[in-house]
């Protein structure tokens, strides 16, 4: 658990790409990654979500029904900049492996991070979709993500 | 024409006797000769399959990968229920509790075995530990690297889970595990080459019934398998893919 957790609750309105938003009520409380494990996913090629271990499942709390079929920024943390998304797309459109830290908002509002690896799905010269692989990031690369992040958010 | 069955190193040493019991019954099913040859290391086997010498290949997942995306290779099997996880260890009465208590100039065990060191790296980036910050040394066996623990020649050692957990109670006693692997769907698998290709259809039908005779199931038995199971070649891809990402 982050030492600047106050377990606090506030609501906040999440915007995405596609024009679409939520209101979320965002606690703040870390849940810690699980040791071990390996939290996979994996996309169509728009980034619509088929495939969730259960990892995934436990980690953000929402059921494998209702994270199939749609896209990961059910996950978008509000203290995520957009720049780092940008970076990831930016990253797999060129067909290339995305490494990043990631702050990700659980069902219940409270967060965990990752250490993400986003390749795309090559079969037979095609793309047709990308798998990501979280594992477990160390205490200082969440504090030197933390301290990044808020830097770019205050720059939007 | 003799074909040549080629065995991951790292499968338990009591099971060897079991490859030979495997190869002479898939020979009389398949009606045609094979070789099996095994290696101590996976550097030279990897060495000889690179050269082509293989048809058969029971690998482990980050080989499988160079076999399907570079030789042409099709995993069409894996043992059911046995996924390859790997385990860190320490020496029981050492401090470490957990692996964020392993610091910078950490003395690490570990084998020539690619996917359970790959894995053990990962488990230490939790740590801030990689090969720049801790004095790694390669061993030539698991019994070696648990040696290296019991001795404090070592403060963390790497092994495969299923080694690890057939090690004897005496050597178990004397460690204690500090994480293990959950990933479960990595795991070694039955791969067949091209020249063997045409006999794909009766490999596959003659393992996934093996256990339904008594023959076939006194073999799975001396492998310590319980039946076998198919790979399709989108299973293998996802496999191939998730390992894909877990190395720089
Ligand atoms: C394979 C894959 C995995 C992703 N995983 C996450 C994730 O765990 N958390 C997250 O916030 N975004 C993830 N994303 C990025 C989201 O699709 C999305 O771009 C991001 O949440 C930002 O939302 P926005 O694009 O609507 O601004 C992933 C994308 C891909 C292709």
């Amino acid at each position: 658990m982050s030492e600047q957790d106050t377990g606090e609750v506030r609501n906040v309105e999440i915007k995405y790409f596609d024009g679409t938003a939520r209101t979320a009520a965002i606690t703040d409380r870390e849940v810690p990654y699980p040791d071990g494990k390996l939290i996979v996913s994996r996309t169509d090629p728009q980034g619509i979500i088929t495939h969730a271990n259960q990892a995934f499942i436990d980690m953000s709390g929402y059921s494998e029904e209702e994270l199939i079929g749609i896209n990961h920024y059910i996950l978008r943390h509000p203290d995520m900049p957009a720049i780092a998304f940008k970076g990831l797309w930016d990253t797999i459109d060129q067909g290339t492996k995305w490494n990043g830290y990631v702050k990700n908002l659980r069902k219940d509002g409270a967060y965990y991070w990752v250490k993400a690896t986003v390749i795309p799905n090559i079969r037979n010269g095609k793309l047709v979709g990308y798998t990501s692989v979280r594992r477990k990031p160390s205490r200082s690369k969440i504090e030197e993500s933390e301290a990044l992040y808020k830097t770019l958010l205050a720059e939007e | 024409m003799t074909f040549n069955l080629t065995v991951s190193p790292d499968f338990a040493p009591d099971h060897i006797s079991g490859w030979y019991f495997f190869n002479t019954w898939l020979q009389r099913q398949l009606e045609t000769g094979i070789h099996l040859e095994l290696y101590d290391s996976f550097e030279a086997q990897r060495n000889d399959i690179r050269a082509d010498k293989f048809d058969l290949i029971y690998a482990n997942p980050y080989d499988a990968s160079m076999l399907v995306r570079e030789l042409g290779f099709q995993a069409i099997a894996r043992p059911a229920s046995k996924s390859d996880e790997t385990v860190i260890a320490v020496n029981a009465e050492s401090g470490f509790q957990t692996v964020e208590d392993l610091k910078a100039g950490a003395r690490i065990a570990t084998t020539d075995d690619p996917d359970v060191h790959t894995m053990g790296m990962i488990m230490l980036e939790s740590a801030d530990l990689d090969k720049s910050n801790t004095e790694i040394k390669e061993h030539s066996s698991y019994i070696v690297v648990a040696k290296n623990l019991l001795n404090g020649g070592a403060d963390a050692g790497f092994f495969l889970k299923e080694a690890y957990d057939e090690m004897s109670d005496l050597i178990r006693s004397k460690m204690r595990v500090l994480v293990s692997s959950q990933i479960s769907v990595v795991h070694h698998s039955l791969l067949v080459g091209p020249r063997m290709a045409e006999y794909i259809p009766a490999i596959q039908q003659a393992m996934l019934t093996m256990q339904d005779n008594e023959k076939g199931k006194s073999v799975l038995e001396s492998m310590d398998v319980s039946h076998w199971e198919p790979m399709d070649s989108e299973q293998t891809e996802f496999m191939i893919d998730l390992i894909d990402t877990l190395i720089d």
